[in-house]
């Protein structure tokens, strides 16, 4: 990337271990893990990694979780939204303790990075606000906070991971089924969205399909260009 | 590596001897994935073009690429974050058709396929030809949606699934191996799910 303040780490990863050494649990929706990550190499903010479990007959099963964390922090931070049937954040949620040994890869991904600079709105709708929190830490710690607005909507203050951080940070905080604030529940409107994208030159959007189909409509209807919009969806269709 | 502590597999959802190594069942549902916006493409102002090193640089509209025989597709597809669907039907032209048409030169050795969105994916000819790939306008015998890549995306089942360009409007036929998108951003050059290779770097 051409804004990258360090260099994307062009040669790829290969699988090494994480010992998980904190564990956060909230509710029944998400599981914060904090994991020391041998042979690490920096990641850039947007950036995944890959969680692999192996049972005792070698089966395995892995799946790519969005960064939390800031460059500089010695742990690697994941948010784990648990899935209904999701054979490994069911167990990440459930079973994980602090000294387990997972195996993972990354960093990985080279597109949906922000290098510090780059003038950029950030949309998120529920856990896809986590690659946005590896970007909000490394803004505060770079002082580069102007460049990046965020906006992060979810159905509910408790479907919202990091919501305490976003506020803080200033982000722009859209719930749908409760009220915040001063704001009544209501999906993000496009003149609330137009009033954040002055000056951006690149939006990441980041959330389910429909989210992501939704929020690309009212950024067009804001004036962004599709061209500079970076998308990051998850989740099936019907 | 080592046993993850407390994992069994118990409510595995791979295994199944259709899966190639480390992918899951998916079920019902097809995961959306996609770097960018999704296109509206109108289909009257939709166009396929063949051209780089062939003898007859090609073009057809929608009403031209359907005059085409028609070709289907039954079987598996995998993406490279781990999902397989299993029992796909896609319906369209065999890329075989179009290269028939536009006769590749002998010294191509690799195709550029292109996207309305500019977005690009490497494929080496071997890995387009002799019933191996289609260009496709239906799934499950109804107009492929516009998230999915409609109206008209590639299909190369037998590779993880981002070497199947969405929104496919461009066929660039080369004579060397040139890096896409996704490549460019760290994925294989290749993507072959049974040898799982997903990351530059796989063997």
């Amino acid at each position: 990337m051409s804004d990258a303040v360090a260099p994307v780490e062009a040669v790829a990863s290969s699988w090494t271990t994480a010992t998980v050494r904190e564990v956060e649990r909230y509710g029944e929706s998400y599981v914060r893990l904090r994991l020391e990550v041998a042979d690490r190499t920096d990641h850039v903010p947007g950036q995944h990694y890959v969680i692999r479990l192996r049972a005792p007959d070698g089966y395995t099963a892995q799946r790519s979780y969005s960064i939390a964390s800031d460059p500089a922090d010695p742990l690697i931070e994941l948010m784990v939204e648990c899935l209904p049937r999701g054979e490994v954040s069911g167990f990440l949620h459930d079973v994980v303790e602090v000294g387990d040994v997972l195996e993972a890869r990354g960093p990985i991904g080279r597109w949906f990075v922000w290098g510090g600079k780059i003038p950029s709105i950030c949309v998120a709708g529920g856990s896809g606000v986590v690659p946005f929190i590896s970007m909000l830490r490394y803004a505060r710690r770079l002082g580069t906070e102007p460049a990046l607005r965020i906006v992060a909507s979810a159905q509910t203050r408790e479907r919202l991971p990091y919501i305490e951080e976003l506020e803080e940070y200033g982000a722009f905080i859209a719930l749908t089924r409760e009220n915040h604030d001063d704001r009544v529940a209501a999906h993000i409107y496009p003149d609330e969205l137009a009033a954040l994208t002055d000056e951006v030159e690149r939006a990441y959007v980041c959330g389910s399909v429909g989210f992501v189909s939704f929020v690309g409509r009212i950024l067009g209807e804001a004036g962004v260009r599709s061209d500079i919009v970076r998308v990051e969806q998850f989740g099936p269709t019907a | 590596m080592p046993i993850t502590r407390g994992f069994t597999g118990g409510n595995r959802r791979g295994g199944d001897q259709r899966l190639p190594p480390g992918q899951y069942d998916t079920g019902s549902g097809w995961p959306v994935l996609s770097a960018e916006l999704t296109p509206q493409i109108d289909v009257d102002t939709w166009s396929l073009s063949v051209d780089g090193l062939v003898e007859k640089p090609s073009t057809w509209d929608w009403r031209g690429i359907h005059a085409l025989p028609e070709s289907s597709y039954f079987g598996d597809i995998h993406c490279v974050t781990t999902w397989t669907k299993f029992d796909t039907t896609f319906a369209g032209v065999s890329v075989d058709s179009l290269l028939k048409i536009a006769q590749p030169k002998p010294e191509a050795t690799h195709v550029m396929a292109t996207s309305t969105t500019g977005y690009t994916t490497n494929l080496p000819i071997d890995d387009i030809t002799n019933g191996k790939a289609w260009i496709v306008w239906e799934f499950d015998g109804k107009p492929l949606t516009a998230e999915h890549g409609g109206p008209v995306r590639m299909l190369v089942p037998h590779l993880y699934f981002w070497k199947s360009a969405k929104w496919i409007t461009r066929i660039t036929l080369m004579d060397h191996d040139e890096q896409g998108f996704w490549e460019r951003n760290g994925y294989h050059d290749r993507g072959d799910p049974w040898l799982e290779q997903r990351y530059q770097g796989d063997a």
